[in-house]
């Protein structure tokens, strides 16, 4: 692997799965980045959408919160928070939802509430944000996520938000109508649902990953898919434009 | 009605100690200036809502005026975990608090419900997640038409909310624009209100006849504090300080530091040093 980090491989992994007519509830961090990465390559007219209530965001830089002034300058328009959540999320608006957390189990279930117990907790987390409701409302659900045995476990500390519950159909059953967690794009690897099952299975492997990597890295026995493909490296395009972000995003946050 | 005062007399006069106070604020016009008046002011035991809990919650969480926090996502954006609130959490310094957890939509949904005088928010969430186990507020009801089981919880109606809003006009109006999170819901909630503004006008001028304007007969006490959201920011006046919200997680990592900043910071200063925190972000950041 050289020329690039496994990060940017992430980033960019996700960014490819965007599509042009999308509109997507984005989060912080890797999720903006990707987001923003779609829209300056192969998807300039998706919707952007922040939790804080602007919609349709075409930031120049990437911000450093979900409320920063960037994203409502450059919105179509900006909404309240009771009115996003209720019409925009609520009312089945959004196709994406972009989630990631502490913990992960390997049906897409996530924690980022507490690591123990949750009335004495030895790590207490954020909490859920929008997140429970962002799981069960969106269309479908991309999981972004760096791999570690910590994150990846066999049984979460607290159920933040649902993914396949425990598989099979377990999602329908508790009266959820979405897709959920179609796609775990992570800095080793692409995961999508098992059709059956709806165990996470490795699809692709980075450039350079190999599946003792992946084993290493996760902290239940990790099954792959029929058919492991390579996800293509990124392009000397998409590494300039995630790149320039990150450099104007720093640029702007250490000048202010 | 709304009356001028001080941001001293406001807070004296609205907040006392046992009170249910919303300081709202989503991202944008979060009111700093307040929550240190009432640090100031040695407010105790009081119940503190919030969806998005972040430096003014740990710093009042960390000089002892909180006895239950009522909330939905508690980090500092961008940056990481509150370490005053996990402090408080994990090793009950400096006492335990009491946690209410729900979810944004949970929230924004009760707000909402406080706003429009009903007993409780009703939604379609929190399915398959762990909250309702450890949340009792947190129920469903069937709907009486399909049958689909929704989320309820109860509606948010605080004794006071406190807010910070772009300008004020002599008659007490407020205006406020860009993301306006859930603060016009707060306010209409609550019982009670304190308004801080970046400054007070003859007249809004002209404006979208759509803008965000919360008539004076809603609002309890103004105060003009310049800056009164820094570090957070104020659309048209300064851009957000980025730079404070990194620092503080190193502030807000060892009780003796924190104490020492809070007593330096806070406790020895009034209001008016948000202007001159606010001056530098003037320049470029706020102003469209």
């Amino acid at each position: 692997m050289s020329g690039f980090t496994p990060s940017e491989m992430m980033t960019i992994a996700a960014a490819r799965a965007l599509k042009n007519d999308d509109v997507c509830f984005v989060g912080i961090d890797a999720p903006s980045a990707a987001c923003n990465v779609a829209r300056l390559t192969h998807a300039p007219d998706i919707t952007l959408i922040y939790e804080s209530g602007t919609i349709g965001t075409a930031p120049s830089v990437l911000p450093l919160s979900i409320g920063d002034g960037e994203l409502c300058d450059t919105a179509l328009t900006t909404v309240s928070v009771p009115e996003m959540f209720r019409y925009w999320l609520q009312g089945g608006r959004i196709t994406v939802g972009f989630l990631g957390g502490a913990q992960i189990d390997r049906f897409g279930n996530l924690n980022t509430t507490v690591v123990g117990d949750y009335t004495r907790p030895k790590v207490r987390l954020p909490g859920g944000g929008g997140a429970p409701e962002i799981a069960i409302s969106c269309g479908q659900i991309f999981i972004t996520m760096k791999q570690s045995r910590r994150g990846f476990v066999e049984k979460l500390d607290f159920i933040t938000s649902l993914g396949h519950g425990t598989g099979g159909g377990d999602r329908q059953a508790k009266g959820v109508a979405t897709k959920g967690p179609t796609l775990l794009l992570t800095d080793l690897a692409i995961w999508e649902p098992d059709p059956g099952t709806r165990e996470f299975t490795v699809t692709s492997l980075h450039p350079g990953v190999r599946r003792e990597h992946i084993v290493e890295t996760v902290g239940w026995e990790p099954r792959f898919a029929e058919t492991v493909g390579e996800t293509p490296a990124p392009t000397a395009e998409e590494l300039e434009v995630l790149r320039d972000l990150h450099a104007r995003t720093k640029a702007a946050h250490s000048g202010a | 009605m709304a009356q001028f005062h001080t941001l001293h007399d406001a807070v004296a006069q609205n907040i006392f100690d046992g009170d249910t106070v919303a300081f709202e604020g989503f991202t944008h016009l979060i009111p700093h200036a307040a929550a240190h008046e009432v640090i100031r002011q040695g407010r105790r035991d009081l119940t503190v809502i919030r969806m998005t809990p972040d430096l003014i919650y740990d710093q009042l969480i960390g000089m002892g005026c909180v006895r239950k926090l009522v909330f939905s996502f508690a980090g500092n954006p961008g940056v990481g975990l509150l370490r005053r609130l996990r402090d408080a959490v994990e090793e009950g310094w400096p006492h335990p608090i009491e946690l209410e957890e729900h979810s944004h939509a949970a929230l924004a949904n009760a707000y909402e419900a406080g706003a429009a005088g009903l007993p409780c928010a009703i939604f379609r969430g929190y399915r398959g997640v762990d909250l309702p186990s450890v949340n009792p507020n947190i129920k469903s009801v069937t709907c009486p038409f399909t049958g689909e089981e929704l989320a309820a919880v109860p509606a948010i109606r605080p004794n006071v909310a406190v807010i910070h809003a772009l300008r004020a006009d002599r008659k007490g109006n407020v205006f406020l624009e860009g993301i306006t999170g859930v603060q016009k819901e707060a306010v209409l909630a609550s019982k009670r209100s304190i308004v801080t503004v970046e400054e007070i006008v003859d007249d809004f001028g002209a404006r979208s006849p759509n803008a965000t304007i919360l008539p004076h007969w809603t609002i309890g006490a103004i105060a003009q504090v310049p800056g009164g959201a820094h570090p957070s920011y104020a659309q048209g006046y300064y851009g957000r300080d980025n730079g404070a919200y990194i620092a503080w997680d190193r502030i807000a990592a060892e009780r003796e530091v924190f104490l020492s900043w809070m007593e330096e910071n806070v406790m020895k200063v009034g209001p008016e040093i948000f202007e001159i925190r606010t001056a530098r972000l003037r320049q470029d950041g706020g102003a469209k």
